[in-house]
């Protein structure tokens, strides 16, 4: 291997490293306030780089029904708690306001000249389908069973997982999905020319990491999302509910996903199962970070992108083997070093 | 303290169970604008489960009015946006979040609502705790007992309640910080809080307090002024105790 592969391979590396510590953060948020292993997060992935596809090649997405059919069954359920606890007129404001949101993206997705559209819309049209159908997947499937053990929290969460792939068939097709580049331009860097793609996919990754941080640690909707993670019952006495809490993190993840499937998109094909493997180097990473340290986890999730992109040069039948056998020694290490520490302080 | 001013939580007929164990049984409780009212009893009384039963952490039968609005099932969240607080007796700080963070929190309703006063009272607070200003920076987690119940107490308090509700406040202080703390009760009810205070501490809680509930076995056994019920030979044999001479002396 001379230096330009290196290069090579690193950028390969660092790019793919960057999509899996977005993941491997998200992963960790929603199981630190939720206690859920977040399985679909690939899903997410998938589903925002094929429906970019799909703009793209000018073909109105059923994307868009999915989404009106969810937000029907959201609200409806809506309406049964309203009829429970008595009429309300803000919350009857509210459900008006998802209804004609999901709407107004069922008559755009329909009536808009989609390919023709500049990317940065295409990218937030993608965006506007996706995010609001990750609080309605925790609205519908997690928040009735909220306090359940993390065992039938994962179960349920493989569940939504395996659904999402099928219907990702039903909506895609079995054909990959790959969209054009944000630009055509190149840098050299020496003799190593950079994708711009690359750059991009870096880029805003450390913007939004540093977004995440910002908002976690200066904000108090962050800070309120933190305290419901480190103490249910003191965030709940604080009027920061855990509904709420659980929404707030589901929209995180399904941008965050999202969004790392429209940079990556460009990049490689992606199929409608391609997710599962995505988010499981993400996992990878949040188990090198113990499911609880951010930094830890970024940085082990880029590890894991350049141990498979050199290990793609060396030995790539075996590529996925080595980046999952990495964990083995993860786990040791942090099975003897961690002591059991009880949730309850005092 | 009269009987003309307005009725601020008003609880009728309060039913608990934990399975088929009731653990209140038709209990009832009033607390008026301005006044500090104690609830005292022994333990498994079922004193903290009234509380958590009126904020609604716990499921209730009967019929809880707060500021004049009837919460037929209550809800914490919504309860606490309306001007209900709860220091809960394990505290439930967030221990790896810094004192200010805390603090903060407590304004989290207010901030939502688009409230953007709570700089004010985070001074307030910490006038009323300048120990709690000293460690501003450091974790909760970190703080002694007592500077954990002040925080406590600061953090309910940043949500500007009409009422708060404190559960065992006392419970492993120190006698002197035990003092300091019921002293800022009396503080609070001047700016207006009204205060439901449930207390082991008979002595200090019907000194301080204007009006007592006694609850013994889930149920309202005794209940009439502080003053009286200080008095009445039944509490003073069963839970103040001629002996304990020098609790009076601390509670001064």
């Amino acid at each position: 291997m001379n230096f330009q592969i290196a290069v090579l391979l690193g950028q390969d590396g660092v790019t793919n490293g960057a999509i899996y510590a977005l993941l491997a953060l998200s992963i960790l948020l929603v199981f630190t306030v939720t206690r859920i292993l977040l399985i679909p997060q690939g899903e997410f992935v998938t589903y925002g780089a094929l429906t970019m596809a799909a703009i793209q090649s000018g073909h109105p997405t059923a994307l868009a029904w999915m989404l009106l059919a969810l937000m029907l069954i959201d609200c409806a359920l809506d309406l049964r708690t309203m009829l429970q606890n008595g009429f309300n007129m803000l919350k009857m404001r509210w459900i008006g306001l998802k209804l004609g949101y999901a709407l107004l993206l069922c008559v755009l997705i329909q009536t808009l000249p989609l390919a023709e559209i500049p990317m940065v819309a295409q990218a937030l049209l993608t965006l506007g389908l996706l995010v609001p159908m990750g609080p309605i997947i925790y609205r519908l499937f997690f928040q009735p069973i909220a306090s359940a053990p993390a065992l039938v929290l994962l179960i349920v969460s493989i569940a939504v997982h395996v659904a999402m792939v099928g219907i990702g068939l039903l909506l895609f097709g079995p054909e990959g999905g790959r969209t054009k580049p944000f630009s055509d331009a190149g840098f050299s860097l020496g003799p190593v020319l950079l994708k711009s793609q690359t750059l991009w996919v870096i880029l805003v990754s450390i913007t939004l990491i540093i977004l995440l941080f910002i908002a976690f640690e200066r904000t108090l909707y962050g800070k309120a999302l933190r305290a419901a993670a480190i103490n249910r019952m003191g965030a709940r006495l604080m009027g920061i509910s855990p509904v709420f809490a659980g929404k707030a993190t589901f929209a995180m993840a399904t941008f965050i996903g999202a969004l790392s499937g429209i940079l990556i998109a460009p990049i490689t094909t992606l199929y409608f199962d391609s997710g599962f493997i995505i988010s499981l180097k993400g996992f990878v990473g949040a188990i090198i970070g113990g499911l609880a340290s951010y930094p830890v986890a970024a940085v082990g999730a880029l590890a894991v992108g350049l141990i498979e992109a050199f290990s793609m040069f060396w030995a790539s039948n075996y590529k996925e083997i080595i980046v999952f056998t990495l964990i083995i020694p993860f786990l040791l290490w942090r099975s003897l070093t961690s002591r059991h520490v009880e949730e309850e302080e005092e | 303290m009269t009987a003309q001013t307005e009725k601020l939580l008003d609880v009728r007929d309060l039913h608990v169970a934990y399975g088929k164990v009731e653990a209140l049984t038709g209990v009832s409780v009033e607390v008026r604008e301005g006044q500090i009212v104690t609830v005292i009893g022994p333990n498994g009384a079922g004193k903290t489960t009234l509380l958590s039963a009126i904020i609604g952490i716990l499921r209730s039968k009967g019929e809880v009015h707060f500021d004049g609005q009837l919460y037929a099932t209550p809800d914490v969240e919504i309860l606490v946006g309306d001007g209900l607080g709860l220091v809960p007796e394990k505290r439930e700080l967030f221990a790896s979040m810094s004192v200010q963070d805390n603090l903060q929190l407590g304004a989290f309703q207010r901030y939502r609502r688009g409230d953007r006063g709570y700089e004010t009272t985070l001074a307030e607070v910490y006038s009323l705790f300048p120990r709690l200003w000293e460690r501003r920076h450091q974790m909760a987690a970190t703080l002694s007992g007592g500077e954990r119940q002040m925080l406590a107490i600061g953090r309910a308090l940043m949500g500007k309640p009409r009422l708060l509700m404190l559960d065992e406040p006392s419970l492993g202080l120190a006698p002197l910080i035990t003092r300091e703390i019921f002293r800022i009760f009396a503080d609070l009810r001047r700016q207006g809080v009204s205060i439901l205070l449930v207390e082991q501490n008979a002595r200090a809680a019907l000194k301080v307090a204007d009006y007592a509930y006694v609850l013994e076995a889930g149920q309202v056994a005794m209940q009439g002024k502080a003053a009286d019920l200080a008095n009445d030979p039944r509490v003073i044999e069963a839970y103040l105790g001629l002996a304990s001479k020098h609790q009076e002396l601390l509670s001064s």
